[in-house]
């Protein structure tokens, strides 16, 4: 398979995997998590209304967790859709790396693979708060990074030749 | 009108454009050219509707939102805990109609860059070219419904809903995404069909180019990209968790604030709270522009053969369009400690983005066909497919 078909598939198949879960978070998950932050806020200062310190606490701690999971899950739709675009352009300009077509195909699945990784990442820390989801997510962002630079210098490298 | 001198050089190239500039000087809209002006009228008005958003309703939204949590901390302090609620509940819905305008503003132009991804790669996918346009319609269908429908969620509400937590302005939205999903699948169904033929491809001109003003295009939209990757690892790194944290921290103090009947600290939290959501903000917002600005100088590269100015002018659309992708996140970027001041000054960068978008859309509404032309037997083959 050539580097510009792994970035084509790739981004495609990442395009609507992130579609996909835009579209199942926003009919099943989205206005009860909504939903859900709203009303955790709301008991929290109703409690301090009632002096009841503890039920307050234990409302805003559910108002934070309720949050945390609702950033990420917006942001995995959102990072997925986006680079799964950015893979599609980059297919079509691989043309213009100027390395070596082994080369090429590494810089893509680099690519391809950071570009899943990373909100995969993001969205593991939803499930798990512990080291693992976090080191995927940094892991992708960092495969994401190394890949762009290797293209920005092979772009530099066929505008020299 | 075309000029003598380019109607010369369009027939001094023998090729047979799939649809004839002839009399009109307009080509026929194939696919391709159709995705492309939807694409960039998309990205178009997504960012208009940015800047509206932005000039007339953000900061005001923003203000009453704070006005409202205040309320609320202070029936919180008074012991009033019904007024709490009235008021998170208005809080609640000035942050729905927020939620719908940014989403309804970020999906227009998801929906644009998208339908120019699937322009470019038209070539390869193989499917009829009244299929291809039939796909390309439910895109353009399904791309504007989703964000008409997000933007009337905070009007229609659940009035004659059939569900209980979603509105029927929030099923057509879904229904758009639905539509959007479909013409996806068929496009990619026709790009597996191509690659499985295993058919050489036809020469691009539209990859091909190499004008001065695609490569400054190209280049400038990778770099900003890579500049805004590194901001973003910078700010998950740095940012994101303090940011999380001082949410907490702040509402939770200003609760107990509330319930010690604190005004003092009550004020100080809420001053707080304001600062670290125009952080999180600027930060958020620098970040997203930049990316999207560099992604979208990279897609506009591919297009400037269908620009239809001259080589010279195709060059200073693409600097005030890279001028203006970098102006818009850096002084976003700068809002907190300059205020107004580097907040007008990013609003001018978005409007070079749109000026220089705008004149590249003229320009290849004003396209005659050439790029689109094909060698007689393709285009007779085209026909019979």
């Amino acid at each position: 398979m050539s580097a510009r078909r792994i970035l084509l598939f790739g981004g495609i198949a990442l395009a609507i995997l992130g579609m996909s879960y835009g579209l199942w978070y926003a009919v099943f998950a989205e206005h009860q998590a909504l939903d859900g932050i709203g009303h955790s806020l709301t008991s929290g200062f109703q409690a301090a209304a009632e002096r009841n310190a503890a039920a307050g606490e234990n409302s805003l701690l559910q108002y934070r967790q309720a949050k945390y999971a609702y950033d990420r899950q917006v942001d995995v739709h959102g990072h997925w859709i986006g680079l799964a675009m950015l893979l599609i352009v980059l297919a079509i300009a691989f043309d213009h790396v100027g390395f070596s077509e082994k080369f090429k195909l590494l810089l893509a699945w680099t690519l391809l693979l950071g570009a899943a990784l990373f909100p995969l990442g993001v969205l593991m820390q939803t499930w798990n708060h512990g080291a693992l989801p976090r080191a995927v997510a940094v892991l992708g962002s960092a495969l994401v990074m190394a890949a762009l630079t290797g293209i920005v210098l092979g772009f530099l490298r066929r505008q020299d030749a | 009108m075309t000029r003598p001198s380019e109607r010369k050089s369009y027939i001094s190239e023998p090729l047979v454009a799939s649809a004839p500039a002839d009399a009109t000087a307009f080509a026929r809209l194939s696919t391709r050219r159709l995705l492309t002006l939807a694409g960039i009228g998309m990205i178009l008005a997504g960012m208009i509707f940015g800047d509206i958003f932005a000039v007339f309703v953000l900061h005001q939204n923003a203000a009453r939102v704070g006005n409202s949590l205040a309320a609320a901390a202070q029936s919180a302090a008074a012991g009033d805990a019904a007024a709490v609620g009235a008021h998170f509940k208005s809080t609640g819905e000035f942050l729905e109609n927020r939620g719908t305008k940014v989403d309804t503003h970020v999906h227009l132009i998801a929906f644009g860059y998208l339908a120019l991804m699937l322009a470019l790669v038209q070539l390869w996918v193989r499917l009829s070219e009244r299929v291809r346009r039939r796909l390309a319609w439910l895109l353009v269908f399904g791309a504007v419904l989703l964000p008409v429908g997000v933007f009337l969620i905070h009007y229609v509400g659940l009035a004659y809903s059939p569900l209980q937590a979603i509105g029927w302005a929030s099923i057509f939205a879904d229904l758009g995404g639905l539509i959007v999903l479909a013409a996806m699948i068929g496009y990619l169904v026709g790009i597996v069909q191509h690659f499985r033929a295993r058919q050489p491809l036809q020469p691009d001109k539209l990859l091909g180019d190499r004008s001065s003003s695609s490569r400054w295009l190209l280049a400038g939209g990778l770099l900003l990209i890579l500049a805004g990757f590194v901001h973003g690892a910078y700010y998950a790194g740095a940012d994101l968790y303090r940011h999380e944290a001082e949410d907490y921290t702040i509402l939770s103090q200003m609760s107990a604030a509330a319930a010690a009947q604190n005004q003092a600290q009550i004020n100080q939290s809420l001053a707080d709270y304001g600062q670290l959501q125009g952080d999180k903000a600027v930060k958020i917002a620098a970040h997203a522009h930049i990316i999207e600005f560099g992604l979208l100088a990279m897609l506009l590269a591919f297009f400037q053969p269908y620009v239809r100015l001259s080589e010279a002018w195709k060059l200073r659309w693409a600097m005030v369009l890279l001028c203006g992708s970098l102006l818009l996140p850096v002084c976003v970027l700068m809002e907190m400690k300059f205020g107004l001041l580097a907040g007008g000054i990013a609003d001018i960068g978005g409007l070079l983005v749109i000026l220089a978008l705008l004149a590249m859309w003229i320009g290849i509404l004003r396209y005659t066909g050439s790029v689109d032309a094909m060698p007689p037997g393709a285009a007779l083959e085209e026909q019979r497919r």
